[in-house]
């Protein structure tokens, strides 16, 4: 088989000697060549000539990216979609955001230089380049120095380099040729396979490890608190109860006492202090069909909806119902009445005057007077009358 | 290229260090004096900040021979004479000093001992903040760093002729005495000179603040004049792209260090929104001091770091000689921030005064004139250290 020639390397013993080879390699007019060293040798990229990193240049526009992400995601959580107030703050914060963003601008920028570095730069992956598992690989990877004019340099002629890397004097010379037999490609399936394999294990052992094996809470101070849960038992008090009741006479905020609690057939009830606005019976509206439709039905006919679960209330268009006072169904929904509870803890007072008066309109819908109709189709510009 | 034939011949500084120098000082100081008398209180604050400015580049002068010491840097060793001119004028702080000590009713509202009486705070406060205490502590730090002044820069002269390797050492273990000490002086110097002008105020970071300033200043006056002497031959071919790139990447460095600690300071001050804190700033926010508090951001930082990013920017001797006179006045400027607001007439605004351009020619003049003396009797390059040969071989 043909063996084809990749370049010819030079090792050397001391740094000096390659910075040395390296510029005279460059007079000689070689381009297509690269110097070798277990460390970074001051000085070595001006003796190659070589021209500013255009890598910096990634780095810059990742970096901006990064600012700009952080800064309108931040914006965009923080001021426009979920505004919260904190601490005060304004909602764009932008004091509060620089660390942010500024953590974000290099995180960006450095993952972008490195792996732009080792893409672009290193042309990773490259799995069968003609220098590995060389000799000179394995010397220059440890205590020597090197340098390999390719073959594919324009000046190439394999008598003339070698004599011109002679003249150097190096410790050793060596042909390098391109792999004979097989070629390593990326996607080849055993190589691909491997990856995934490592991958699964690594990330598995990871997961087990951290989370399960070795799982330890940050810090604890909010999750174990010395205080009880509701319904816990405490053995600080004698009675064993870790739920208190409030000293006598204690009164919640914004709460009414309600005189007539407790009363079946109150011989006094309140008056209704709201007028029935369109606002006001909207509310009774809303709060009519969440708290009392279930059993009065929609309208409060009684047909209650729980097919016979509890038993069906009688209708609010009895004539009994629509003689109650106002204070007297505020009396009903506040204290119950019979096997209908109270539903005063559910319902805030000015909730249960909007009721009332809703109840009012139902009432007077289904008993209307032709004196009604003619307002309504007054105002609504109907002729219900035909 | 390995230069072992090193030569260096002797020769003055351009006569314009002279020329300028005393030109400024004699002008500066005609003005300074008149300033005095129209407006003794005002001239007392720009005073300061110009004492201020001499302290930064002085002892971060000194800081910077100590950390070559310490860090066993030799690139810095071929100029390491500049930064050694320029803490020349650590002595000459004992004479600078006095007047601001004399005025020190006009600068500081805790020397007011009737307002002390009625202050809870500044009561608390009079064990640290009194006018014998804060005499005696000025007085032993200038005299620390006036020591540690003749100490290491005796040892590097001696060197130029003797060529004796132990003084190298014995300057290691000076420095590394002395960085501590640095430490601890020029947190308290910012603390009694600049802080304390607001007494009420107080910020843990603020020592750090003024020594991120520090370095920018000397770092600033070295690079400056390296530059300016190396275009003129002085340093051919001993400083190369890559000494001037180190100071490129050292005052970016630095740059980004006065932003990061100028910025935490204001942050956790914003977020914790104490009023007790919050009215130091409030008050450069009042007024046409919020022109001054955004122009810092924008010249402190902004600007020298757009300039310094790119890396043929650090090593262009025209870029470098740019940014470090604009870092000088950066530096500057933010000593004014810190310390005009202070000024009772200043704090609902910026008003302007002829007598605040006055003192910066008399500081220019001081710092010039210093340095020339004490340059013109010494070589520019410590022939006789034992690094320099790296220093000059010195390869990025
Ligand atoms: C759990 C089903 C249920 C719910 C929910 C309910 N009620 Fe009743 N209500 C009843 C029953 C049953 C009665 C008959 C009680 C009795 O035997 O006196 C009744 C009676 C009444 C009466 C008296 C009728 C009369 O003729 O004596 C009024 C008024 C009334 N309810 C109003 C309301 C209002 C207002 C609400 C909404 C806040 C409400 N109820 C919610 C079951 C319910």
């Amino acid at each position: 088989m043909n063996k084809r020639l990749f370049g010819i390397a030079a090792l050397f013993k001391t740094p000096d000697e390659i910075i040395r080879a390296a510029k005279k390699t460059v007079e000689a007019g070689y381009q297509k060549y690269d110097v070798h060293s277990p460390y970074p040798v001051h000085g070595i990229d001006r003796a190659m000539k070589l021209k500013p990193s255009k890598l910096g240049f990634i780095t810059l526009v990742f970096g901006l990216t990064g600012s700009a992400l952080a800064l309108l995601l931040m914006y965009w959580t923080m001021s426009v979609d979920y505004p919260m107030i904190i601490g005060g703050k304004p909602f764009f914060a932008l004091p509060a955001f620089i660390p942010v963003t500024f953590e974000v601008t290099v995180l960006l920028a450095t993952l972008a230089t490195v792996i732009g570095m080792i893409t672009f730069f290193f042309r990773f992956p490259e799995n069968d380049h003609p220098l590995h598992d060389t000799e000179y690989m394995k010397k220059v990877s440890r205590d020597h120095f090197g340098v390999v004019i390719e073959a594919s340099d324009k000046h190439f002629d394999e008598s003339k380099v070698r004599e011109f890397l002679s003249s150097l004097h190096p410790i050793s010379l060596e042909e390098i040729y391109y792999s004979e037999k097989e070629t390593y490609p990326v996607l080849e399936p055993k190589f691909v396979t491997f990856l995934v394999v490592v991958a699964l294990v690594t990330s598995g052992v990871t997961y087990f490890s951290l989370n399960k094996l070795l799982y330890m809470q940050p810090f604890t101070w909010m999750m174990e608190q010395p205080k009880l849960n509701p319904q816990q038992p405490s053995t600080l008090f004698a009675d064993g109860f870790g739920m208190r009741t409030p000293v006598q006479g204690t009164v919640a905020r914004g709460f009414i006492p309600y005189p007539y609690m407790g009363q079946n057939n109150p011989t006094e009830v309140l008056q209704n202090p709201f007028l029935p606005t369109k606002e006001n019976l909207k509310l009774g509206e809303a709060k009519y069909l969440t708290f009392c439709s279930p059993c009065h039905g929609n309208f409060g006919d009684g047909d209650s909806r729980l097919r016979g679960q509890f038993p069906n209330p009688p209708s609010l268009h009895s004539s009994r119902a629509r003689e109650f006072s106002d204070g007297m169904i505020y009396h009903i929904i506040t204290n119950g009445q019979n096997i209908m509870p109270s539903y005063a803890s559910q319902i805030t007072r000015e909730e249960r005057w909007a009721i009332v008066n809703y109840i009012r309109v139902l009432q007077r819908a289904k008993n209307a007077k032709s004196s009604d109709l003619q307002v309504v189709n007054k105002e609504t510009g109907n002729n219900a009358s035909n | 290229m390995h230069q072992t034939d090193f030569k260096y011949q002797r020769k003055d500084l351009p006569a314009g260090f002279s020329k300028f120098g005393f030109a400024f000082l004699l002008i500066g100081l005609i003005l300074a004096v008149a300033a005095f008398f129209v407006d003794q209180s005002r001239a007392a604050f720009n005073y300061l900040v110009i004492y201020m400015m001499i302290v930064s580049i002085a002892l971060g002068s000194l800081f910077l021979i100590a950390l070559e010491y310490v860090a066993g840097a030799d690139w810095s060793t071929p100029f390491r004479r500049i930064p050694e001119f320029f803490a020349g004028l650590i002595p000459v702080l004992f004479v600078l000093v006095i007047p601001l000590l004399l005025l020190n009713h006009d600068l500081f509202h805790w020397a007011h001992e009737e307002a002390v009486k009625q202050d809870k705070i500044l009561e608390g406060k009079a064990p640290y903040l009194n006018l014998s205490f804060f005499v005696i502590r000025t007085l032993v730090f200038i005299a620390i760093w006036v020591l540690f002044y003749f100490l290491l820069t005796r040892n590097s002269r001696k060197q130029d002729t003797t060529k004796d390797q132990t003084l190298t050492s014995k300057n290691i273990r000076f420095s590394a005495a002395f960085i501590p000490l640095f430490a601890i002086t020029i947190t308290f110097t910012a603390v009694d000179w600049l802080m304390s002008l607001e007494p009420h105020w107080f910020s843990t970071i603020f020592g750090v603040y003024y020594f991120s300033g520090t370095v920018i200043a000397a770092l600033a006056a070295v690079t400056l004049v390296v530059v300016v002497l190396k275009e003129k031959g002085y340093f051919n071919p001993w400083i190369t792209d890559d000494h001037l790139y180190s100071f490129g990447a050292l005052l970016f460095a630095f740059v980004n260090f006065w932003a990061y600690i100028a910025f935490s300071q204001f942050m956790l001050i914003w977020y914790a929104d104490l009023p007790e804190e919050t009215f130091w700033y409030l008050t450069r926010w009042e007024g046409s001091w919020v022109i001054f508090s955004l122009l810092l951001i924008v010249i402190h930082f902004v600007v020298p770091y757009a300039m310094l990013l790119s890396q043929p920017a650090k090593m262009n001797p025209k870029r470098l000689k740019f940014i470090s006179i604009w870092l000088l006045f950066a530096h500057l400027f933010d000593l004014f921030w810190l310390i005009m607001p202070n000024m009772q007439p200043l704090k609902k605004g910026y008003v302007f005064s002829w007598i605040d351009l006055v003192f910066p020619i008399l500081g220019i003049g001081i710092v010039l004139t210093i340095f020339n003396f004490i340059a013109k009797k010494e070589n520019l390059i410590p022939v006789g250290d034992p690094k320099l040969k790296r220093g000059i071989n010195f390869h990025l």
